[in-house]
């Protein structure tokens, strides 16, 4: 094929765009405008004409607009009509029988409610199950075989082995077999407990209720032991289950029953109650109360209270004050109490309303306080080489539990009461804990100080205070006291916490009072605070064994101090911040503070004292990484960290924020995301320069800029990521020649050129391996557009930058079988043709481009055109090597984007590129494989831009341009 | 083919008075049509005595087991000689209980000695192939409330090692001091046996402290008679070393059929008492003895 001449097409670019400018048509109010807010007018009709409807006929008539969907919820829809009709249906029928006001009726069903604000005994499970435990062995007796070893009671004359039998037959579980189960471990133990559970249910199940029971008589058995005594309340609630699931079974058997003929209302009457159902409640209650011991008897009949509903209408009443007595029966008072718990449990579970049963308890209760000093509990602690402090606190879930249930919804005065019966017991720690605990935190706080001193008042042998004083911080924390009293609070409190001498049980209390010194002081108090902490947490490196806490106090802090100037000048915080020493603690830390500082930090700050704790912060989080770091470990890490960066601005003392970016640059060398946006940082830092010298740089500014322009080159080269690299090389350079300094960006663009070769053909994204080309492709289309402004080198020839592009363009090894290289010369064609215009299409401020620097020299359009006909040279080699069958398409295709790029900017008077515009055209239709649309679209443009003056020589070339008839 | 038969009352608790009508359903269901000779039922109530082997001789207590005291008696035909249809079929009987001349019935009690029971009996005639039929079913007989209310006063009671009696050695007891009372001793049977406990002082903790039900049943005349008392229940009231000054409740409900009111006939006698029992830790073994006369009322 002969050379091809090229010319470029001439362009007047200001005309073009007048040309193309679109016209602004205003939208009428009344036209569709995709934007516009829609309105609807609400044009429902009524249906509440529905026979038998009962609703309300309140369909909106407001103008808001109707949504389909809250429309249906207005009563009007077929599903909640029944509901409507159903419910009083229900509620109607039982009551032509009972004898009742419906009024007080209901009255009653909500006091018997007990609210969301009661925390159920669910939620408490847990937290004892955890805090009580044990390493020592447990054993499980079933069956006490006591009983049948002892010698015949002298009281008792002969009795026949028969009856004797049969009496008995409820205390064993398998006649004669005595299960004893020793050396079990915690775990153990609540497994066998979790299997007897299981079988309950399974002989509950299979209809063998006498087993059932015997089972839950057993286990209500183990809660008089008292062995192991630290793991007795998580015993406690292991056992306590198995008695509720009885309970359930119970309960539900005999609703069954009276439900036999219709289901029975929720709120039955006796009346609705058959008699076999009541002969089978009667007789559980018979079978019960003819358990031998005395505490299965409490606890099984406690578990089936709920039963006394079908009984009769006081009974739950009378049991609860009966049971409540009969506790006093049980000796020893750490069991006593948890049976107390129990009772009000099912208490508040049934009869919620009944508080005079949970008043007596807890006053017995109080009554038993003093056989924990008795000879007999001394004794038993001796022998279990158990604390007396520990053992009380084995106390606190039971007597928790029990003033929480009084303190529900109480009015002021029980509680005053309740007050002042503790102050008149001698030992009353214990109690007092349980108070602040249980009773509202808005209660206790208004008489914080009356707590205090009854603190103080306490003796300190049996509770230990810094319990007390845990207790009443939580309380403190929830609800404020008055605002004259919390400094008085504070130092008193203080007082005693910082007298506490283990560092365990010290950090635990100080955690606690944090929260309020945070709340309600300044930073003064909070530094105190700290210091105290640290003053108590350093020795002995006491601190290795109270992270958990240690950090929770600095979440409190961060909670509440947003301000991190003032944060920081706190003296303490530092040093605090540097007793976390475990690594992966000090990171945690490290990050939930950056955390809170990217959230609350508004503004840009210059503080020193923010920046060098930040700095600081960050180098800490920095330093964690190593090679074992997981990959989104570091893009969390590198994420908080930009966070800092981008908050750091030192206005208009550039230089000093370059300096900071350099020492971060040596601080955060390991983490890329980090550097990149340092040198983003850099970069705007220059344009910022430019703007304020508003394009004209002076001596002084131009040498920064310079020293920007630096930083970025030596800081792109440590990123291992190419893409990075060749962008950020890109964007460095076109910010250099933004700011006029030409050979730097000569030579970031240079370096881009240079590492263009070590781009790999494929790269990782998103962990798959994909082909590279497509982002190399977009890249070299950007650099490309970018070489249009940057002139020339001096000491290079023409075209230096660009022929230094396409050669590496062409050394490139390209995938097998790929286009890229080709289409990297179809994109060169349109820039050199904008090369060779009088005027280009943009160029840079206070920046001569080639076209000054030529200024069309003939010279430089030959360069040009002869660069042209090169690319299309190989263009055309290269197209005539895709002529096998399956390799049309990829011919066809290129050769149309050459067709187009020629048609675009070649000058077409010339003969020999409106011929090869013209061949181009046949061999993209040769095969077929063009899209008629975009050939039509083609060839509609061209005839329009024909009808432009000058351009009326395409219409020759548009004739002869055919279109292929689909057959 | 399979048969079952089933006495069914139309009480739920089976409870029934003198005077009243023990009514319900004799039940048969088979699979087919079957054929039978004839169904019939009975009624009756029994006082069965028994002399204890500790009381008499071995071979005596065997073999002058005084004869059973018939208390009712009466016996219906159901069905002759018939058919009965495969399915279900239901029978409805009804009985009058009334008694023959100055009898009285009595209340159902099982006990060691005396046993005073009621029973339905059905019975149903087969063919020689095929074996009779019969079923039991108990009812059970409340006594009519007694016109005089008992009088209910307080017992009081005190312990001390001085209020005593049959030990060996005084000296060697330790100190204590238990104070209680029961609410009454004219106990009604439906009603529990209440009242108080109050360890005021102790030397020694205390183990356990019980409630003994005891039954005295005396069989025989006057010239020669039986008197056995044994334990019916155990209830423990206390357990370990209770707190000294506060009251525990006593709380007993008398069981059924274990119990009746106390009766006392000229061939036998049923009688109760109740101990209160008090375990120390060094097994010491303090027992306090109440005659009961329970009622109904």
């Amino acid at each position: 094929m002969a050379a091809v001449q090229w010319r470029s097409r001439g362009r007047d670019y200001d005309a073009e765009l007048q040309r193309c400018r679109p016209e602004a048509t205003p939208v009428e109010f009344g036209d569709y405008h995709p934007l516009k807010p829609i309105m609807v007018t609400d044009t429902k009709t009524r249906r509440g004409t529905r026979k038998g409807s009962t609703s309300s006929s309140s369909s909106s008539s407001s103008s808001a607009p109707s949504d389909p969907l809250s429309s249906m919820l207005d009563g009007t829809d077929p599903l909640s009509m029944f509901a409507a009709a159903s419910a009083t249906e229900t509620s109607a029928m039982p009551h032509t029988s009972s004898t009742g006001e419906p009024g007080r009726k209901k009255r009653e069903k909500q006091d018997e409610a007990v609210g969301s604000d009661f925390e159920p005994w669910s939620s408490k499970r847990g937290e004892i199950l955890a805090r009580f435990t044990t390493t020592e062995k447990l054993s499980i007796n079933l069956f006490m075989g006591s009983d049948r070893g002892k010698a015949p009671n002298p009281g008792s004359s002969a009795v026949s082995e028969k009856v004797r039998t049969r009496l008995e037959e409820l205390d064993d579980l398998e006649e004669g077999s005595q299960r004893e189960l020793l050396n079990l471990s915690q775990q153990d133990y609540a497994n066998r407990i979790e299997e007897l559970n299981q079988s309950l249910k399974e002989a509950w199940a299979s209809d063998q209720k006498v087993k059932a029971l015997k089972i839950v008589i057993q286990c209500s058995k183990l809660l008089s032991d008292t062995s192991v005594i630290q793991f007795y309340p998580s015993k406690f609630v292991l056992i306590t289950d198995i008695l509720d699931t009885f309970g359930r079974l119970v309960y539900d058997r005999i609703w069954t029953m009276c439900s036999d003929t219709r289901p029975l209302p929720e709120c039955f009457t006796l009346d609705d109650v058959n008699d076999t159902a009541k002969e089978t409640c009667l007789n559980w209650f018979f079978k019960i109360a003819s358990i031998r011991e005395l505490l299965p008897r409490l606890y099984v009949e406690a578990a089936i209270l709920k039963c006394n509903h079908f009984l009769n209408r006081s009974g739950i009443q009378e049991t609860l004050l009966r049971l409540t007595a009969m506790i006093r029966g049980v000796g020893d008072p750490l069991v006593a109490a948890y049976a107390r718990a129990y009772l009000c449990r099912v208490g508040m579970e049934v009869a919620p309303h009944l508080k005079e049963c949970l008043n007596k308890n807890f006053f017995d209760l109080l009554t038993t306080f003093r056989q924990i000093s008795g000879d007999s509990i001394q004794k038993q602690l001796l022998v279990q080489r158990v604390e007396v402090p520990e053992y009380l606190t084995l106390y606190s879930p039971a007597i928790n539990w029990i003033l929480q249930c009084i303190a529900y919804r109480a009015a002021e005065s029980l509680l005053t009461e309740m007050m002042e019966r503790c102050k008149t017991l001698a030992n009353n720690a214990l109690l007092l804990n349980s108070v602040m605990r249980a009773f509202r935190p808005e209660f206790v706080a208004v008489r914080a100080i009356d707590f205090i001193s009854m603190i103080k008042d306490c003796d300190e042998s049996g509770f230990p205070k810094h319990l007390l004083f845990g207790s009443l911080g939580r309380s403190l924390a929830c609800a404020d006291p008055p605002e004259s009293e919390r400094l008085t609070i504070l130092n008193e409190a203080w007082k005693v916490i910082t007298k506490v001498r283990s560092s365990q049980d010290y950090i635990n209390c100080a955690e606690i009072w944090v929260e309020f010194t945070c709340r309600h002081f300044t930073k003064r108090e909070v530094n105190t605070v700290l210091a105290d902490i640290i003053k108590h947490m350093t020795p002995d490196r006491a601190f290795e064994d109270a992270y958990p806490q240690l950090q929770s106090v600095m979440g409190k802090i961060l909670t509440y101090s947003h301000d991190f100037s003032v944060l920081f000048s706190m003296e303490r915080f530092l040093p605090f911040l540097d007793m976390f020493q475990k690594d992966n603690v000090r990171v945690e830390v490290c990050k939930s503070i950056m955390e809170v500082f990217i959230k609350h930090q508004v503004e840009v700050t210059r503080d020193p004292v923010i920046l060098n704790a930040m700095l600081h912060i960050c180098k800490t989080m920095h330093d964690s990484v190593n090679a074992l770091t997981l990959e989104d470990e570091k893009r969390s890490l590198s994420l908080l960290i930009i966070g800092f960066i981008r908050m750091v601005s030192f206005g208009r003392d550039f230089e000093q924020q370059l300096s900071f970016c350099v020492e971060a640059r040596a601080t955060f060398c390991n983490l890329e995301p980090v550097l990149v946006q340092l040198i983003h940082t850099v970069n705007q830092l220059a344009m910022e320069t430019r703007r304020v010298m508003r394009g004209n740089h002076s001596r002084k500014t131009a040498a920064f800029v310079r020293a920007c322009a630096a930083y970025s080159f030596i800081t792109i080269p440590s990123l291992s990521s190419i893409f990075s690299r060749l962008s950020l090389y890109l964007l460095s350079g076109q910010a250099a020649l933004a700011n006029q300094c030409l050979s730097q960006a000569d030579a970031f663009l240079k370096a881009a050129v240079s590492i263009l070769p070590e781009v790999p053909r494929s790269i990782n994204v998103e962990g798959k391996l994909r082909s590279s080309e497509n982002f190399l492709l977009d890249f070299i289309n950007n650099f490309l557009a970018t070489l249009l402004v940057v002139p020339d080198h001096p000491e290079h020839g023409v075209l230096y930058l660009v022929r230094g592009l396409l050669n590496m363009v062409q050394d490139y090894t390209w995938e097998d079988n790929s286009d890229a290289k080709v289409h990297v010369y179809i994109s060169a064609l349109p820039l050199l043709a904008a090369m060779s215009q009088e005027t280009y299409l943009y160029s840079i401020p206070n920046m001569d481009s080639n076209e000054t620097l030529y200024g069309g020299d003939p010279k430089f359009l030959s360069e040009i055109n002869k660069l042209c006909e090169t690319l299309i040279g190989q263009i055309l080699d290269h197209l005539k090597t895709l002529t096998r069958d399956e390799s049309v398409r990829r011919q066809s295709a290129l050769a149309f984007s050459l067709c187009a790029a020629v048609l675009a900017h070649g000058d077409l008077r010339n003969n020999k590129l409106s011929q090869l515009t013209i061949n181009l055209w046949n061999l993209s239709h040769k095969h077929g494989h063009c899209e008629t649309r975009v050939s039509v679209q083609t060839l509609e443009h061209i005839k329009h831009q024909a009808q432009q003056p000058g351009m009326a020589h395409l219409l020759d070339t548009v004739q002869r341009l055919t279109l292929q008839s689909r057959t | 083919m399979s048969v079952t038969l089933d006495i069914r009352l139309k009480r739920a608790n089976k409870v029934y008075h003198e005077g009243e009508t023990v009514s319900g359903v004799i039940v048969l269901s088979c699979k087919e049509a079957m054929q039978h000779h004839g169904i019939s039922l009975s009624m009756e109530g029994i006082v069965n005595l028994q002399l204890s082997s500790k009381s008499v001789g071995v071979f005596e207590a065997f073999y002058n087991s005084v004869k059973p005291i018939p208390l009712i008696s009466s016996n219906i035909e159901v069905a002759k000689a018939g058919k009965i249809p495969g399915g279900k079929t239901e029978i409805p009987f009804e009985f009058p209980l009334h008694t023959k001349g100055n009898k009285v019935l009595y209340e159902t009690y099982h006990g060691v000695f005396v046993n005073i029971q009621y029973t339905l009996r059905c019975d149903m005639k087969r063919s020689l192939l095929a074996k009779d039929l019969s079923r039991n079913c108990e009812f059970i007989v409340h006594s009519l409330p007694q016109k005089a209310k008992p009088v209910s006063a307080p017992v009081d009671f005190t312990i001390t090692p001085d209020t005593l009696q049959n030990i060996r050695e005084r000296s060697s007891l330790p100190k204590f001091l238990i104070r209680g009372h029961l609410d009454a001793t004219n106990c009604e049977i439906s009603r529990p046996l209440t009242g108080e406990v109050m360890v005021e002082k102790s030397d020694v903790p205390i183990k356990s402290m019980e409630l003994q039900l005891v039954r005295v049943e005396t069989c025989g005349c006057a010239e020669g008679y039986a008197r056995d008392s044994t334990e019916i229940q155990n209830i423990q009231i206390a357990e370990g070393d209770v707190c000294h000054g506060l009251s525990i409740p006593i709380y007993m409900i008398f069981p059924r059929l274990f119990t009746c009111p106390t009766l006392e006939t000229t061939n036998f006698k049923v009688e109760f008492e109740i101990n209160v029992v008090v375990v120390l830790h060094d097994d010491h073994l303090i027992t306090e003895n109440f005659p009961l006369k329970l009622c109904r009322t």
